[in-house]
């Protein structure tokens, strides 16, 4: 098919609204208000490192807790038999159409001082717990809204590993430690590298669950950038400075992590 | 071992489900504004204060508004694309599909600033207008269109080449053969892109957050709701909206099972 004149119009609305925009932010990360050249915006994105070091800190604690929690089920669902997987991964799905914002502040009523926890903890004549505005509270959030993205690519790998790989490790006289450890999980790190990835960059970028139930102490990347643009702070160019710190931040991490994957990298694949 | 994992299973999915299940019940309770904890007894009173809020149903609108045009426009803006991308050589091939890549790479808030500055920009040279309804289609559309490339590219990949070729040797003009043979094969990867433009539209939040101006969307409603007002409304939306989502997927599925269910019995008579 000589078809390539097809995606002209594609090729051109992606140069005016990615190519762009990102040009933009790399100009204005590296202009003051006047417009002349500085380097002052990125040297000022060093006096925020207490953040980034936070931010960074809580979605790797998310995204190892996500794995965690998420890697056991995944395999329990993979394990059962075909007709009942569609269902309960049907269950893990569903929580993530409703909005997100929703699901945020569904904590938030559970989480307050005057809350749901804090009101059942009381009638059973216990003391109050101090549960939002606290890192917990955030990382709580963090999981609660991003495990279905660690569980669904673990999943898609751990039933595409063919039965009698592990047949042949238990004949050769492999216990089912030794069966997980050499051969489940080795074969499964296709779903935990983007299990891992598809968990970290939205939870190291949030600003409304840091927002919503982490309230104004615990600050992190994604609030400041926020302030510069749409908050009180108001300074696009710091702003900017901010978003390509962040974006080269992730891309670090990510070559890092395609570092433990050999090669085949189609193992999650874009699950919705 | 199944005892073990049949009770982590069950804890785990009573983590995801027990905030939504509480958010539930509480919508149906006759409380006043303040207490978002304390059962006083049921009452529909947050459904009827919801349905007389003409921001909700502003909002609304616009979502809906904004979320077909998005999906018709990049799913065939997309389609095509998929097209000539699959046309191209292997070197141009890379270098598009990884622009394609950047929005999904990329943390959203980055993509949502980006098109804020484009914008702004923008606005400004035409004399200050104003962001809205027309900035955030634009926003909405770019960031549907990888996921429309996504689901068509691996049809077009499965298609037998050769059939376009064959149709034209029957006489079938370019256009023709397209409409005839093309677009019959890749129509599955077509729907599927088109109702996931769709529904990330609709629950998009954070880039519609910097591309809006004033105009409201539904998450962006609800957004403002959680920080200016303490209300069991956000309940009674939440509950409507997750009713009409599991009504929706209740009726995929019973269409899907019927679909299998007259195949096997097809296969059966056969």
């Amino acid at each position: 098919m000589k078809a390539k004149s097809a995606a002209a119009p594609y090729a051109a609305w992606m140069s005016i609204f990615i190519i762009v925009p990102m040009i933009l932010v790399v100009i204005f990360a590296f202009t003051d208000k006047s417009g002349a050249f500085t380097f002052k915006n990125i040297a000022e994105v060093g006096q925020y490192s207490n953040v980034f070091l936070r931010s960074i800190w809580l979605g790797a604690l998310a995204t190892v807790i996500s794995l965690l929690l998420g890697y056991p089920l995944a395999y329990i669902i993979s394990h059962i038999n075909a007709r009942r997987q569609g269902m309960m991964i049907m269950l893990v799905m569903l929580p993530m159409w409703m909005n997100f914002l929703l699901r945020t502040y569904a904590w938030m009523t559970l989480l307050e001082d005057n809350g749901i926890i804090n009101s059942l903890l009381a009638s059973f004549g216990l003391g109050k717990l101090h549960l939002i505005n606290t890192q917990g509270a955030v990382v709580l959030g963090m999981v609660y809204n991003y495990i279905p993205y660690m569980i669904l690519p673990l999943y898609s790998v751990l039933t595409k590993i063919d039965s009698s790989v592990i047949e042949a490790a238990q004949d050769l006289g492999a216990n089912q430690m030794q069966v997980f450890s050499k051969v489940t999980f080795p074969m499964s790190m296709p779903g935990v590298i983007s299990g891992i990835t598809m968990v970290f960059v939205p939870a190291v970028s949030t600003f409304i669950i840091s927002k919503m139930l982490g309230g104004g102490a615990n600050l992190m990347i994604g609030d400041l950038i926020d302030m510069q643009f749409l908050g009180s702070a108001y300074n696009p160019n710091l702003g900017s400075a901010i978003s390509l710190v962040l974006m080269v931040l992730i891309l670090i991490c990510m070559g890092i992590m395609n570092q433990f994957d050999d090669g085949e990298s189609n193992g999650g694949g874009i699950m919705i | 071992m199944k005892t073990i994992s049949r009770i982590y299973s069950a804890v785990l999915f009573l983590f995801l489900y027990a905030p939504i299940f509480v958010l539930i019940v509480f919508s149906f309770n006759n409380s006043t504004t303040m207490s978002r904890s304390v059962w006083s007894g049921f009452s529909f009173k947050w459904y009827a204060q919801l349905m007389q809020d003409g921001m909700l149903l502003n909002a609304l609108r616009n979502t809906l508004v904004i979320a077909v045009i998005a999906a018709v426009v990049s799913t065939v803006l997309g389609t095509a694309a998929a097209i000539g991308i699959n046309g191209m050589n292997k070197w141009m091939k890379r270098m598009v599909m990884n622009v394609t890549n950047l929005p999904m790479v990329n943390p959203e808030i980055v993509t949502g600033v980006s098109l804020m500055l484009l914008f702004v920009f923008f606005a400004k040279g035409m004399g200050n207008v104003s962001l809205g309804m027309f900035s955030l289609i634009l926003a909405h559309i770019t960031f549907c269109l990888p996921y429309v490339i996504l689901s068509v590219m691996p049809k077009l990949r499965q298609m037998d080449s050769h059939l376009y070729e064959a149709a034209q040797d029957l006489g079938c003009s370019p256009v023709l053969a397209f409409f005839k043979v093309v677009l019959p094969e890749i129509m599955p990867g077509i729907v599927t892109g088109m109702i996931m433009a769709f529904t990330l539209s609709i629950d998009d939040f954070v880039i519609s957050y910097f591309t809006s101006g004033t105009t409201q969307t539904l998450p962006i409603f609800i957004y403002s709701m959680t920080r200016k007002r303490i209300s069991p409304e956000i309940n009674a939306l939440s509950t409507l909206l997750f009713g009409t989502i599991m009504v929706l997927l209740i009726i995929v599925n019973l269409r899907q099972s019927k679909d299998k269910k007259a195949e096997e019995n097809l296969i059966e008579e056969a």
